[in-house]
């Protein structure tokens, strides 16, 4: 298959949905580059199953303008907007083998039955689903029917590929399984492809980019790395990964860095635009070090509240002067500290950000 | 220009400039009009009618339908759209004015019609491509067409009836004389109460209605308890309680009833030859039509309690004896009272069939007079007053409205249905040996009683004289379905043939329209989002709360005069049956399709398919089942159906129904009877073929009973 050429970007401009006086999507934009996977995340209710269906042309904007790769498809219907969706549910036609299902694009779309049939098998063979060509779909596993569908989408080399919580019906081993195959499949064809989820590591895992909305609007958008590393908002740190928000003091030192004060630790990390005086601060659990107490007077103290033994790690929760802190601990497992034990308090300055 | 605006526009304007714009005395297949096209007055296309008969209101329907034409290089993204609304909007409109406005016109015809429609579908395809419906052609247009159907044969003739009541028979406005006639002492006097003489004909009816909705909610709930909660053998032939009604014209049962308690009843001859009782005509009156109608509806509300009965939880129940209730009590005050709403449902159901029959009145009411039947007599009788009926029409519409609204906005929100979809376990209890005793005691009487009255329709057919000569004899059927082998062929000679083709001719024509429609507007009604959709639904339902007596007299009222000129022709049963029996297709469909994920849908459109290939292809196949049940209902309601439809005959379009009901008011009880057997005996036969026919490819090949209809097959 040569799905390469055909792959197209998906921009929003200032895209609004409303359903009467619900308001799903407000005033969104955001470019999903050609050959890219985008995840959007969220937590449920935020907006992402209608961007999706947006995208697919299955809802109408409210206002503002959707280009798939480059042309205005905004008043264009789902049937001729060139995009395949993978459903939640797979929405795998029951009365019709898994052959006739991934056919039936091809067919609806005048292909001739011999052509049809070859190029399904074609994108049944990549899924790995051969020999299974008669079956209905009542008669696959959870994981195989998730093939069927990605297959029938797959087959009509649309521009655009969404999946929608593809893989939420699977067990947790296969769920890491096919979203890998996913993002293989992904990379190999360059396909542009959109991909809802509300699971962040799953987001993580597979994305080029990924796109946080919260309540209609789009929280952060941008590559795993920047958004772990750099979140926004106190609502993406949370979000992304666990995080501690606490109060600390900022002063400014010069255009880019800042000196930072938690209870009595101090140190520089970038300002990111903040102003001097009380800011918000995310710090993300593996960035705090604990010691046990010495009796020197180390800047910041606390003690052990909980302590959980989780094999690879340990898994504190600290009281201490800026907040009850939660410590991810990879190191100290042979040695573990136990509850009410004193421990004093340091950070990695990469893993602390401000946020707003 | 897109195909489809080129499309209507020059099919509208084909239609324009050569189909005869007018409705034709023989019908468009009858050819008569050819001779003299296209000249000629009656069979001339629009354009003709125009330019050389000086009927120049239609000239500016070629306007309209130019336009689109025209300009078609109209650029800029929202100019089209609005000049494919104001097209359509203004052809349609114009037609509909100057057809009511223009005096001396024929009823319009094919041409017109079709110039209509692509009118219409100009407007949708506007509507769509300002982006209503989701920018779907289909959708709009599907939209477009139920809801001007639904406007044309019932809100405008359900119109005509409110407007006939306020006229004078001049057609003058007259509101004193529609006031006079509303509160007549026919209709309200109260004169039963305190002298022998008739109660006025609105409470005639009341309290008929009244004690049928409670007699067969009584015997439909013992029906039910005995079905679900005994040990009791024959539950099948119970069963087939329920599928009676389908097939059974209301007014058989009358029938039946007259051949046992009538003068000459076999029950009357008995009691006479036995203990000396002298005949009399008891039976005419209030007591023969209660029993007919308890007889005709028990199953009804028989099929709605066992629904009732079956959907409460036995872990209720179960809880209840937990917490040490007997059976009595758990009876008492658990189960019961859960069945309160579906009693009362079953009520109304009765009640508001009491009211719109009109077989059963007609022939046993004798003196006493109900609403139906003073609307039919004040329209064909020697009164010939049209005011009259119109009025009555709206009291009884008020009635059955009345009660539909409170089964909606009353019991809509109470259902105890408990039903959980969480594999109930338990058990139902057993009833109270009391109540199981009270409950054989009603029921099982009631059904042999049935099963007699039954027995009297086969077989009343086959004797010489009903009451007196009790000789096995052919002669009814030979005089209604004789055959004669001549040298020609086959010579139809029996008195019945004629109005059986009719019967069988327009049932199954208005069949699939019925369920076409129906469909159509259940698929928009679950699958589409729309303003509005509330009012469509409601729209579209309504023609099931209107009594068909009402229906028929407001189809006299709209239809007998142009523009829409249809009154003694096939085209006014057609359209009467669809529009009275497309609610049940439109709530099978609505039920089935619920049942069947919209992902399937949008699945199908974003693989590329339209809306039509989606339906045809994803969701036909998986509705089956719900139209069969479409299919099976209209054909066999447009078959028994007697209300809208006596009306409607004429000496061309007889129907079976209005056939027989003139032969059993002529005393020519033989006949009818066995003819009602015949007509009972080949739905059976069409329900189990139409069954065979559609519901042969099953759905699954693993499961043949019912496969999963969501996305995830089970
Ligand atoms: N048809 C509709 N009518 C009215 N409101 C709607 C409709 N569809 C969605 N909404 C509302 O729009 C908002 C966004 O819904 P959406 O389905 O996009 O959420 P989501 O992010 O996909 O959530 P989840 O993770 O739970 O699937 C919700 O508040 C929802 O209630
Ligand atoms: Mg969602």
């Amino acid at each position: 298959m040569s799905l390469e050429t055909r792959s197209g970007s998906v921009e929003f401009r200032r895209v609004t949905k409303a359903y009467g006086p619900v308001v799903a999507v407000r005033d969104v934009s955001f470019t999903v580059a050609a050959g890219t996977l985008v995840t959007l995340l969220g937590p449920s209710g935020c907006g992402k199953t209608t961007t999706l269906r947006l995208i697919a042309g299955l809802e109408m904007t409210t206002s503002g303008q959707i280009l798939i790769g480059g042309s205005d498809v905004t008043r264009v219907p789902a049937t001729d907007r060139d995009v395949s969706m993978v459903f939640q549910s797979y929405a795998l036609f029951p009365h019709m083998t898994v052959l006739e299902n991934v056919c039936y694009g091809l067919r609806v779309g005048g292909e001739p039955r011999d052509r049809a049939v070859a190029a399904a098998r074609e994108g049944l063979a990549l899924l790995g689903l051969v020999g299974f060509d008669d079956r209905l779909p009542s008669e696959l596993s959870g994981g195989q029917q998730q093939r069927v569908a990605v297959a029938r989408a797959l087959v009509l080399e649309p521009r655009v590929l969404l999946f929608d919580e593809p893989l939420s019906n699977l067990d947790a081993k296969l769920r890491r399984r096919v979203r890998e195959e996913i993002r293989d499949l992904q990379q190999k064809l360059r396909l542009s492809v959109v991909y809802v989820t509300h699971d962040q590591e799953e987001a993580l895992a597979v994305s080029d980019q990924i796109i946080v909305m919260d309540n209609a609007v789009i929280a952060q958008q941008g590559t795993p790395t920047e958004l772990y590393r750099e979140p926004a908002s106190r609502f993406v740190a949370d979000f992304i990964g666990d995080a501690n928000l606490v109060k600390g003091t900022l002063k400014r030192t010069d255009e880019r860095l800042a000196a930072l004060r938690l209870g009595g630790v101090e140190f520089a990390l970038p300002h990111r635009g903040a102003t001097d005086g009380e800011v918000n601060v995310a710090i993300r659990p593996e960035a705090v070090r604990l010691r046990p107490a010495d009796g020197t007077d180390a800047p910041l103290i606390g003690t052990i509240l909980k302590a959980a033994y989780l094999g690879s790690h340990m898994e504190y929760t600290v009281g201490s002067i800026i907040g009850e802190l939660f410590v991810v601990d990879s190191g100290g497992v042979a040695a573990p500290l136990t509850v009410g034990a004193g421990v004093s308090i340091g950070f990695i300055s990469h893993g602390v950000t401000v946020v707003d | 220009m897109d195909r489809a605006v080129l499309g209507w526009a020059v099919a509208g304007g084909i239609a324009y400039a050569l189909l005869p714009w007018y409705a034709l005395e023989d019908g468009i297949f009858g050819f008569g009009w050819l001779s003299g096209y296209p000249t000629d007055r009656a069979g001339a296309p629009a354009l003709v009618q125009a330019l050389l008969h000086g009927r120049l209101a239609l000239l500016p329907v070629a306007v309209f339908l130019l336009a689109p034409l025209a300009v078609r290089g109209v650029r800029g993204a929202g100019a089209r759209p609005a000049l494919l609304l104001t097209v359509g909007a203004g052809g349609t409109a114009w037609i509909a004015v100057q057809g009511f406005a223009v005096g001396g016109q024929p009823g319009i015809g094919v041409g017109g019609l079709v110039v209509f429609a692509a009118l219409l579908m100009l407007f949708c395809v506007g509507m769509a491509a300002k982006g209503a419906f989701n920018g779907d052609r289909f959708v709009s247009g599907g939209i477009g067409t139920v809801v001007t159907l639904v406007v044309v044969f019932v809100f405008f003739p359900v119109s005509c009836v409110l407007v006939g009541a306020v006229e004078d028979s001049s057609g003058a406005f007259a509101p004193s004389e529609f006031w006079a006639k509303l509160s007549a002492r026919e209709v309200w006097g109260l004169d039963c109460l305190s002298s022998s003489a008739g109660c006025g004909v609105a409470w005639n009816t009341l309290i008929l209605g009244v004690l049928v909705g409670a007699s067969t909610t009584a015997l439909g709930l013992a029906f039910a308890l005995i079905v679900t909660r005994t040990g009791f053998r024959a539950k099948k032939a119970l069963r087939l309680l329920t599928v009676l009604p389908i097939i059974t014209p209301p007014f058989v049962i009358g029938l039946a009833v007259i051949l046992l308690f009538g003068r000459a009843g076999a029950f009357t001859t008995f009691m006479e030859q036995a203990f000396g009782v002298v005949p009399s005509r008891w039976i005419y009156g209030l007591p023969g039509v209660w029993l007919a109608q308890v007889l005709a509806f028990t199953p009804i509300a028989f099929l709605v309690l066992i629904g009732v009965v079956e959907g409460i939880s036995p872990s209720m129940e179960e809880a209840a004896q937990t917490l040490r209730a007997d059976r009595w009590r758990t009876f008492t005050t658990v189960s019961l009272p859960l069945m309160r709403p579906g009693l009362a449902n079953a009520f109304l159901l009765g009640f508001i069939e009491s009211l719109a029959d009109f077989g059963n009145p007609l022939v046993l009411g004798g003196n006493y007079h109900v609403l139906s039947i003073s609307i039919f007599f004040a329209v064909v009788g020697a009164q010939h007053d049209r005011g009259r009926a119109a009025v009555l029409s709206i009291v009884l519409l008020v009635f059955t409205l009345g009660a539909f609204y409170a089964q909606r906005r009353w019991l809509g929100r109470r259902s105890y249905a408990t039903v959980t979809g969480k594999g109930d376990a338990g058990l139902h209890p057993p009833l109270p040996a009391s109540v199981r005793r009270l409950v054989y005691a009603t029921a099982l009487p009631w059904a042999v009683f049935t099963a007699v009255i039954y027995v009297m329709i086969l077989f009343g057919g086959f004797v010489e004289t009903w009451g007196r000569d009790h000789r096995f004899s052919l002669r009814h059927y030979a005089a209604a379905f004789a055959v004669d082998v001549t040298e020609f062929g086959l010579h139809w000679k029996g008195a019945a043939w004629n109005s059986l083709w009719t019967t069988i001719e327009i049932a199954a024509i208005s069949a699939p329209l019925t369920a076409a429609v129906g469909l159509l507007t259940a698929y928009l009604i679950v699958r589409q989002r729309f303003r509005g959709k509330e009012a469509f639904e409601f729209g579209t339902m309504l023609s099931f709360a209107i009594p068909g007596t009402v229906i028929g007299i407001s189809y006299i009222l709209a239809f007998n005069t142009p523009p829409i000129e249809l009154t003694g022709t096939g085209i006014i049963l057609v359209i009467c049956f669809v529009f009275r029996n497309m609610p049940v297709g439109v709530r099978a469909g609505i039920a089935a399709m619920s049942q069947i994920d919209r992902s399937l849908d949008e699945a199908s459109l974003t693989l590329g398919a339209r809306s039509l290939t989606t339906i045809r292809r994803v969701i036909l196949p998986l509705l089956r089942p719900a139209i069969v049940a479409a299919l099976v209902f209209s054909f066999v309601r447009a078959m028994t159906a007697i209300s809208a439809v006596i009306f409607l005959v004429s000496a061309n379009y007889d129907m079976a129904t209005s056939y027989i009901v003139g032969r059993v008011e002529n005393g020519d009880y033989g006949l009818a009877i066995a003819y009602c057997s015949v007509l009972i005996g080949f739905m059976v036969l069409v329900v189990l073929l139409i069954q065979f026919v559609v519901g042969r490819r099953r759905l699954g090949r693993r499961a043949p009973t019912q496969v999963s209809l969501e996305g995830i097959p089970a």
